[in-house]
């Protein structure tokens, strides 16, 4: 049996992360609920973020969390870009045409990446980077805690979008009857345009609050991609609190379920957990059946 | 009798899509399923076909029990059905379309796209045969929905509405078409609006209302039986039956 | 039957390459395209014929390579009989996926990511075990005999072009037999397929395990040729990208377009070389870059261009 000693701070740390998770994949989710599409570079436009963040530090010497109101508007304007200019014409209404567009969309980033940036493995330091809070007895590391909140607060602002404004409203309109709101005169494509620029937006956050305790490299989205994936098909697909709950639990698994199994294994249980969600429950843990 | 259905029950949540239904169908009879939309005979069809399975009840298939079975089996069984919307494999020509179905029986390719070939005259698509099934007309897909059915060689047809979206010259092509298909042997139920083609077709005919049979017969009887007519087809439809009678009569 | 005869052609006029060819460069860029072309094809199998579009192929590749590489190191097994082995383990892994995926009915992006996340598993996997080598991998010592499946450029170009002309046979076995009407069937539409009384779940099983096993050679081959495979290079998305590639840009669904997509792809790279050096993801930029364009100005690929211009 585990000490408790050991378990708290593991799920101290998996909640963290969890956060960040959830943060991710309500981005994801938003997308898949209101365009239905599945967008596979999803990672790697969180990797460009953090490389932003990270040469916002050092060139620029702007602290990662000031960076925020920077990065956020710049992921939003890629996204929506990317959504019009790119994805939107190339799709041709095809699932399979936008995974792959989306497949292409990540190749290009994360390789253009490599090219600027090279493979090198980069952190920032910052003077609260090493600093630690102790709650009830678990030494947690600071930025860790920030990054926890801040992803929570970023999801609510998400959330006041969604559900209190006109633009919330145009949004979920269009997820549920895309031509019934291009009859009642909603501009579709611009709607759409804006949910992809507010899903990568959330990225930008989520790289601002992760960048201090994480470190990036060209192919550090790879491992958020699968894990974002898991997070929206656990929760449901296009399900706002499915995703935070299920960012909650996947941070979790994989941190209690790393001191069993270590590091990598502990991985396996998340794919496992996406590939049983997928065959078994595609609507999700908590989502209704269809 | 080619098939019998015992007390056949569906529901979809709080909707009671089939009720109960029984019928039998002789062999080598044109018979039609009526009634108005959403009265379940589509869900009807689907369980029959093996694509739902019935809450309760069973379905007999020359004296098998073949409920629950899944499509393709009931399908090599004897039975094949049509879409009422159609579904062509869009990619493909008239006859690489035709020829799936003629693969049931027919290993050899070269001798399936011969055997679609063969079954395009019988429904008028020959003309067609090296079309995209894409660029077809809609009276071209239901043709073609038909030839694909055919192609397999079933001993009983369940036609989900051929007729459907036809112009009256089309339904009077088609119509000799399907007269065709029973004198080769094979048994049709046919699910249809078209009334003319109910009149002029089918011997026996059975009416569907909120999932449950409510009258059966002759078609003239049907016609003319008040409930039906009031209750479940609407006003105006007596004066149209009674029309299409008069049309198939002088036919 | 001409079409079968085409295939009869291109092994000659491939076969006589060796005769007129002898760089070392060129061999060496010959070999990789048919490889390139081998892989395409593995994925045209399942995705092009069958509509089922994975992203993980890699899963099926990197059990044929690991499967050579153990069997050969750890157990000491003979290449040419380690080969068949890979395959049907490949295969295998292949009827595995397929029946928890197709048992549930999973289809289009859903089928993507599923196939995506078991060469994930598999790659934490191979870099989780010893027999595997870990994070290490594992190296085929060098001992060049045609015993053991080890050759010059000249003997590999004939093993890459007969694994290819197995391929180009079992495509165009597909695009002439019932089977591959069938297949083709349930691609265009699964319920009317199976109205006309095919067995969709058994078609497309067949399709995946076909598809695992001729990768899986494909990985197998790369381990005999290279001599090494480590968790990244056997299970990582890019083989799953290399493949999916050669097919979507040659053109899905037809017998000849991921060899077409494999030459485009190859000659693309070496200009991409040659106009702007070696830097590392270059040539991946243009890839993906490719990758968008096709889909969005040629879904039918450079054959599908080709058979509209003659028509």
């Amino acid at each position: 049996m585990l000490e408790l000693s050991i378990l708290f701070p593991a799920l101290l740390n998996g909640l963290t992360m969890g956060a960040v998770y959830a943060l991710i994949a309500l981005g994801l989710t938003l997308i898949y609920g209101v365009l239905h599409i599945i967008n596979f570079a999803h990672g790697a436009a969180l990797m460009m973020a953090l490389y932003g963040v990270y040469y916002l530090k050092d060139s620029a010497g702007i602290d990662p969390y000031l960076a925020l109101p920077v990065v956020i508007p710049v992921m939003f304007a890629a996204g929506y870009a990317l959504q019009r200019g790119v994805i939107g014409r190339a799709s041709h209404g095809k699932d399979e045409n936008i995974l792959l567009v989306t497949l292409g969309i990540s190749i290009v980033l994360e390789n253009l990446a490599l090219f600027l940036f090279r493979s090198d493995t980069r952190t920032i330091d910052t003077p609260y980077t090493l600093s630690t809070l102790d709650i009830a007895g678990a030494m947690i590391s600071l930025p860790k805690v920030v990054a926890f909140g801040g992803a929570l607060v970023t999801a609510a602002v998400l959330l006041l979008i969604v559900y209190g404004t006109d633009l919330g409203r145009a949004i979920r309109a269009c997820a549920k009857e895309r031509q019934g709101a291009k009859l009642v005169g909603i501009d579709v494509d611009h709607v759409f345009a804006m949910s992809f620029g507010i899903g990568l937006a959330c990225l930008g956050a989520a790289a601002c609050f992760l960048l201090p305790a994480y470190y990036v490299n060209p192919t550090v989205g790879n491992g958020f991609v699968l894990i974002a994936f898991t997070v929206v098909v656990l929760g449901g697909m296009g399900s706002f609190s499915g995703a935070l709950l299920g960012g909650f639990i996947i941070g979790i698994v994989e941190s209690v379920g790393g001191l069993w199994l270590g590091e990598s294994l502990g991985q396996i249980g998340i794919f496992l957990i996406f590939i049983a969600v997928l065959l078994f429950r595609p609507q999700g843990l908590f989502g209704a059946k269809a | 009798m080619i098939l019998q259905v015992r007390n056949i029950s569906r529901s979809f949540g709080g909707l009671k899509a089939v009720q109960d239904v029984s019928l039998s169908v002789r062999e080598g009879s044109i018979s039609a399923l009526i009634g108005p939309n959403g009265a379940g005979k589509t869900t009807l069809f689907a369980i029959l076909s093996g694509f739902i399975k019935p809450d309760g009840g069973s379905v007999l298939f020359k004296g098998k029990d073949i409920t629950g079975m899944p499509p393709h089996r009931i399908c090599r069984l004897g039975m094949t059905r049509t879409f009422q919307l159609v579904q062509p494999f869009a990619a493909q020509t008239v006859r690489e379309n035709i020829a799936v179905g003629a693969h049931l029986g027919i290993a050899s390719r070269k001798a399936a796209l011969a055997k679609a070939e063969e079954v395009a005259r019988q429904v008028g698509l020959e003309e067609q045969l090296h079309k995209p099934a894409i660029d077809l007309t809609i009276a071209g897909r239901k043709r073609l929905e038909l030839a694909r059915a055919i192609a397999t060689e079933p001993r009983l047809l369940l036609l989900d509405e051929v007729l459907a979206g036809l112009n009256p010259q089309e339904i009077n092509e088609m119509l000799p078409v399907i007269r065709g298909i029973r004198d080769a042997g094979v048994t049709v139920l046919m699910i249809e609006h078209v009334m003319q083609a109910v009149m002029s077709l089918s011997e026996h005919a059975r009416v569907l209302n909120n999932g449950s049979l409510i009258a059966e017969g002759a078609p003239v009887d049907i016609a003319s039986n008040p409930l039906v007519i009031e209750a479940y087809l609407g006003h105006g439809t007596a004066e149209r039956l009674r029309k299409a009678m008069e049309a198939a009569g002088a036919a | 039957m001409r079409s079968l005869a085409a295939i009869g052609v291109f092994a000659l006029l491939i076969a006589l390459v060796p005769a007129m060819v002898d760089s070392g460069y060129l061999l060496n860029a010959i070999i990789m395209t048919l490889y390139a072309a081998l892989l395409g094809q593995a994925w045209n199998i399942l995705g092009g014929f069958g509509g089922l579009f994975s992203f993980g192929h890699a899963v099926f590749f990197g059990t044929g390579a690991y499967a050579m590489a153990v069997l050969q190191v750890n157990f000491g097994w003979n290449a040419w009989v380690a080969l068949p082995a890979a395959m049907v383990l490949g295969g295998a892994v292949g009827g595995f996926i397929g029946a928890l995926s197709f048992r549930y009915g999973l289809r289009g992006s859903y089928f993507a990511l599923v196939t995506l996340a078991f060469a994930e598993v598999f790659r934490v996997l191979a870099n989780t075990f010893q027999f595997t080598g870990a994070g290490v991998g594992l190296m085929v010592p060098l001992k060049e005999s045609a015993l053991n499946m080890q050759f010059g450029k000249t003997g590999f170009l004939y093993l890459i072009l007969s694994f290819l002309i197995a391929a180009q046979l079992v495509a165009w076995w597909i695009r002439h037999s019932r089977f591959g009407a069938w297949l083709q069937a349930v691609r265009d539409n699964e319920e009317s397929a199976s109205a006309l009384g095919v067995d969709v779940f058994r078609v497309k099983m067949l399709a995946i395990v076909m598809a695992g096993m001729l990768m899986a050679c494909g990985g197998a081959f790369y381990v005999q040729y290279l001599h090494y495979i480590d968790p990244h290079l056997a299970f990582g998305a890019s083989v799953s990208v290399q493949a999916l590639m050669a097919a979507i840009v040659g053109g899905i669904g037809s017998v000849w377009g991921p060899l077409v997509g494999a030459a485009a792809l190859q000659l693309l790279g070496e200009l991409t070389r040659n106009l702007m050096g070696d830097a590392p993801g270059i040539n991946l930029i243009v890839y993906g870059v490719v990758l968008v364009l096709m889909v969005n100005f040629m879904p039918r690929g450079i054959v599908g261009l080709a058979t509209r211009w003659k028509r």
